[in-house]
């Protein structure tokens, strides 16, 4: 579990701090999680009410950001963290900024939600937006819990996903030009639909960065603006190094 | 941070045309070379100044050193860190070899300054001193004026007409960062300045007889942090002339001053490479622990 040992600290309070960091950030990501669930809810159910009461609690999100930020700027003034240490609380403070947007995401589709109860429904519902919702939001799921169990190969996983997430986007788009073109009295659905499938994408690109963060904390290499295959080589040495470092050690797994 | 036009811009320009990964990915190459992944931090580049091959210390029977081999490179500053007792000292004291003042005391092995042994008997000790400056823990001033405690040294090695001395002893003290704060007390006693600036007598004491390389064992540790950051200026003022190797207990300042940083304990070199990997992503589990204040 414990892979960079974090709570093996001689300084007891300084354990701590960074576990009640670690679990305000999975906390955070918790409730960013459920904005999504309810927005993409309301969006379902044609609920507008559901919908602009999750647009309107954004302000929670936003507010746990600040407070982790000023946490973390805290230990580093104190603390003056060094390797793991400091890569956890660096990437805690990017993270925090992704699930920040991820909420901000999750506002718009709850407005856009709101907006198109007030129309007409296509025939089918909205079951291709409500499989991309859920789609990313396992992806979230997984980017965070790859976060709590420090978990580089599981982070290639869910950023390997995103691809999908992609794609899925651009099949929606697609479908809603072919929905205007037949028939223009659908131009404003389908605009809103395309929003929608729009802020969904994003959260798949903001949980993909969640995902380099876990590799950069836990094999220390930055991976960002590299390719899926760059990022499986860093992993596949970090996973290498990590076989070596417990050979030598003789511990077992 | 609000989801304004901002974020739709800088969104945009990052997820181009969504889709295609190569895209998305393959556009800004700033990061790593992944090939270099995993490997262990980078070990020192360019000239070499002191080479340790196989060096074995014992204090009698005691082994304090066990087969360390490092490079120390030219112009840099290299810190040597890890818990007391760990043989870091010992490794700086092997150098200059000094600690053949005290009995029982040997070493095995081959330290090449410029390629030359000096662990060989036939080496000239006072030549070697002369190439090897070193500083101590505490200030050592000698028990003479600020002036003649620089010039003493210079006197057992050469032969300066007046003015040339006065020079010398005015560059050294410049070179210190000491010279505006003693200029008008040369002839009062080392022991009357403060222990910051006792400390940076003693570095120019150092650098006067102009080695090749300046050994320095805890300078700062019994100082404040005032003079701290003097000294430390000075590590980073001195090393575009000088080799500089510093021991000290404190990480943040080995972080802060050197080039190269090699962890030692029980009297093994555990890792050694380029101090902004040591300090933010070791190879090896105890660096980490070490440096990061966690138990083994």
């Amino acid at each position: 579990m414990d892979k960079l040992h974090l709570t093996h600290h001689i300084s007891q309070q300084f354990n701590e701090e960074l576990e009640d960091l670690r679990n305000r950030v999975l906390t955070m990501g918790g409730v960013v999680e459920h904005q999504i669930a309810e927005a993409t809810r309301a969006l379902v159910d044609a609920n507008g009410r559901l919908g602009e009461e999750i647009a309107r609690s954004d302000y929670r999100v936003n507010s746990m950001e600040v407070a982790i930020d000023e946490e973390a700027t805290r230990i580093l003034a104190r603390r003056q963290p060094a390797a793991s240490d400091l890569r956890l609380i660096i990437s805690i403070i990017k993270t925090i900024t992704d699930l920040e947007r991820i909420g901000d995401e999750a506002e718009k589709i709850a407005r856009l939600a709101a907006q198109l109860a007030e129309i007409d429904r296509p025939a089918q519902g909205y079951v291709e937006l409500e499989h991309l919702a859920g789609t990313v939001r396992k992806m979230l799921h997984e980017a965070l819990d790859a976060f709590a169990r420090l978990d580089a190969e599981a982070a290639l996983r869910v950023a390997r996903t995103d691809n999908r997430v992609d794609h899925m986007y651009d099949s929606i788009a697609r479908q809603s030009i072919t929905f205007m073109m037949e028939d223009p009295r659908t131009i404003r659905r389908a605009l809103d639909t395309m929003w929608c499938a729009r802020a969904l994408e994003r959260i798949g690109d903001h949980a993909s960065n969640i995902c380099e963060y876990v590799i950069f904390l836990v094999g220390g290499k930055d991976v960002r603006h590299t390719t899926i295959e760059q990022m499986e080589e860093v992993v596949g040495a970090e996973r290498a190094a990590r076989g070596e470092a417990r050979e030598e050690s003789g511990e077992a797994e | 941070m609000s989801n304004g036009a901002e974020t739709e811009t800088r969104e945009a320009s990052r997820t181009s045309a969504a889709g295609n990964e190569q895209d998305r990915r393959g556009g800004i190459r700033l990061s790593v070379n992944p090939s270099q992944a995993g490997e262990q931090p980078r070990r020192p580049e360019g000239p070499i100044k002191l080479s340790v091959r196989n060096l074995n210390f014992y204090y009698g029977e005691f082994r304090a050193l066990q087969d360390i081999t490092l490079n120390i490179p030219e112009h840099k500053v290299t810190a040597f860190i890890g818990p007391s007792g760990c043989g870091k000292s010992t490794l700086l004291r092997s150098f200059n070899r000094i600690y053949e003042l005290y009995p029982n005391q040997r070493a095995e092995g081959e330290v090449l300054l410029d390629g030359q042994n000096v662990l060989d008997r036939r080496q000239d000790l006072n030549r070697l001193r002369a190439r090897i400056g070193m500083v101590f823990q505490k200030p050592t001033p000698f028990p003479m004026s600020v002036y003649d405690n620089i010039a003493f040294g210079v006197r057992l090695y050469e032969r300066l007409s007046t003015a040339k001395m006065n020079d010398r002893v005015e560059w050294a003290l410049r070179k210190a960062a000491l010279w505006d704060e003693v200029k008008d007390k040369l002839k009062q006693s080392g022991h009357g300045i403060s222990g910051g600036q006792q400390q940076r007598l003693c570095i120019a004491r150092a650098i006067a007889i102009m080695p090749d390389i300046v050994l320095l064992d805890e300078p700062t540790s019994a100082l404040d942090p005032i003079s701290t950051q003097y000294i430390e200026e000075l590590i980073h003022e001195l090393k575009s002339d000088y080799t500089i190797v510093i021991v000290t207990h404190n990480m943040q300042q080995a972080a802060r001053v050197s080039d190269y940083t090699a962890f030692m304990y029980l009297g093994e070199l555990i890792e050694y490479g380029d101090t902004d990997t040591i300090f933010t992503n070791p190879a090896k589990r105890q660096t980490e622990d070490y440096i990061t204040g966690r138990y083994g």
